[in-house]
């Protein structure tokens, strides 16, 4: 479980997060949702201890994440795997290397074992024979699973993942949404997924908060999504015409709401 | 303005906490010292042994060209040859090469790895990126500078044979007379004092630089500027300063 507790982060002039407060629950895909600049990244980061929050504090567990000194940190980021945006793969480095990289950083497996893991990490991702590429050999979507695979090589506790679905077109997105999402179960991981995808919304939002301007604007899961009078998840949810017309549509048809499309 | 520099310095020393951590893994900060001292030696070895070789070569037909019609014997290009490549020449201007070379180098690797938030996936991990990314080039510098300006040394003293003897400046005997005489072995501990000392200038202002960019591309760019350009000024301050003190 990670908690966010009236989490206020400013940069400069500019406040980005004005007090959030919500609890991520264990053994469940929990997604954090908004338009672009609502403080998505920002409270992630705040989370996983990349930035320090203005005021506030983020509990893992038990422990008060923000004021550990650095060697608590770092234990505590031993736990955590995280899928960047930008996939964050060392592009020097071979698919394999990518993926090696933390266990030979901080476990003593033998080479052996190290080779057996980072086959069934990529035999799990669904990318089995890469091994020997490049990141830039391979595609967008194929590099967020190696990203995935690499978050999850050393078995966390917690996993972070930073718009896992830019970038890749609606089949790919589903497919990473059900990695993500079949991952967190089995390994009974907290995993909490920063995205503004409705499709991811609806498919594996188990725990989910609604940013806007900053503030926490509307929480529930995806069950509750549809039924919301929420006018901010509203707004976020049909900010897309078409989706508009389509219940325009429905409406024009006798069906009032999105229930029943 | 002043105040940035006042606020970099300050951030630079707090810093060094950070660089000089504990390994978390011995053998992985070895490989990466091994990498560094094979980037930084074998990768700038042409470009010094060039510029070396020309520095020696220039520096005996200008003395030459001074010195002729004087009563100063022809023996002493060879001694003043000797004692500008090892106290001044191969220590500061090889050094002011991989500046340019290296320093701005490492400045757009670790810049760029900031950029495409390599070194959040590392610390996110659990990896303490200061010391992972910046003490193997540290250290690989402080081993491998010095023998570069060893080399250089040694290749400006050949070069200065190679313009002389050939163009029958003077005889290979002069030359060599030169070389031998008045030697001060110390010349020798200041020039590896002022390549250790420039090493760690070179390398720790570029790391500085390319940590702690901010932006995109432009801005990694004059990273790699200011790396090279801050460089090179406190290399030669740093010279001054240290001439003065083991000169008095």
């Amino acid at each position: 479980m990670i908690r966010a507790e009236g989490i206020f982060k400013q940069f400069g002039d500019q406040e980005v997060l004005k007090g959030v407060d919500f609890t991520f629950e264990s053994g469940k895909t929990n997604l954090i949702i908004g338009r672009s600049g609502a403080g998505k990244t920002v409270l992630l980061k705040i989370l996983v201890g990349l930035f320090p929050p203005t005021q506030g504090r983020v509990w893992f567990n038990d422990i008060d994440y923000t004021n550990l000194d650095k060697k608590g940190i770092l234990a505590i980021r031993k736990k955590v795997g995280m899928l960047f945006q930008g996939n964050a793969l060392f592009d020097s480095m071979t698919i394999e290397e990518n993926i090696r990289f933390p266990m030979d950083m901080f476990t003593p497996m033998t080479p052996l074992e190290k080779q057996m893991r980072v086959d069934e990490v990529l035999e799990r991702v669904s990318l089995s024979g890469v091994n020997l590429k490049y990141p830039s050999e391979i595609s967008g979507g194929m590099q967020k699973r190696v990203g995935i695979a690499r978050a999850i090589v050393l078995k966390p506790k917690y996993l972070f993942c930073d718009e896992p679905n830019s970038g890749l077109d609606p089949k790919t997105s589903i497919t990473i949404d059900e990695l993500i999402s079949d991952i967190t179960n089995e390994e009974d991981i907290t995993t909490i997924i920063n995205t503004h995808d409705m499709n991811s919304v609806m498919e594996i939002g188990e725990n989910i908060i609604l940013l806007e301007a900053g503030r926490l604007a509307w929480k529930g899961n995806k069950e509750q999504v549809l039924g919301t009078v929420n006018k901010e998840l509203d707004a976020f949810i049909f900010a897309s015409p078409f989706l508009k017309k389509l219940v325009e549509a429905a409406k024009n048809n006798g069906k009032n709401s999105l229930e029943n499309l | 303005m002043k105040l940035r520099y006042l606020s970099d310095l300050g951030k630079f020393v707090l810093w060094q906490k950070e660089v000089f951590r504990k390994p978390e893994n011995w053998g992985m900060y070895y490989k990466e010292l091994i990498r560094q001292m094979y980037d930084i030696g074998i990768g700038s070895l042409p470009i010094v042994l060039l510029i070396a070789v020309f520095l020696g070569a220039v520096t005996v037909v200008q003395f030459y060209y001074q010195m002729e019609g004087t009563l100063i014997p022809p023996y002493y290009i060879g001694y003043i040859v000797r004692d500008m490549m090892i106290i001044e020449l191969a220590p500061m201007v090889t050094c002011l090469v991989l500046a340019g070379n290296v320093g701005s180098t490492m400045a757009a690797e670790i810049g760029g790895m900031r950029q495409k938030e390599h070194i959040d996936a590392m610390e996110i991990m659990g990896l303490n990126t200061s010391s992972y990314l910046i003490m193997p080039k540290l250290i690989a510098a402080a081993y491998v500078v010095p023998l570069l300006v060893c080399v250089a040394a040694i290749v400006g003293i050949i070069g200065g044979y190679l313009a002389s003897v050939p163009a029958d400046l003077f005889t290979q005997a002069e030359y060599v007379q030169g070389l031998r005489a008045f030697f001060i072995p110390f010349n020798v501990v200041m020039m590896l004092v002022k390549s250790v000392t420039f090493a760690i200038i070179l390398v720790s202002v570029s790391c500085f630089q390319g940590y702690f960019v901010k932006g995109g591309s432009i801005e990694l760019g004059a990273a790699s500027t200011r790396a090279v350009v801050y460089s090179d000024i406190l290399i030669l301050l740093a010279d001054y300063f240290i001439v003065v003190l083991l000169t008095q």
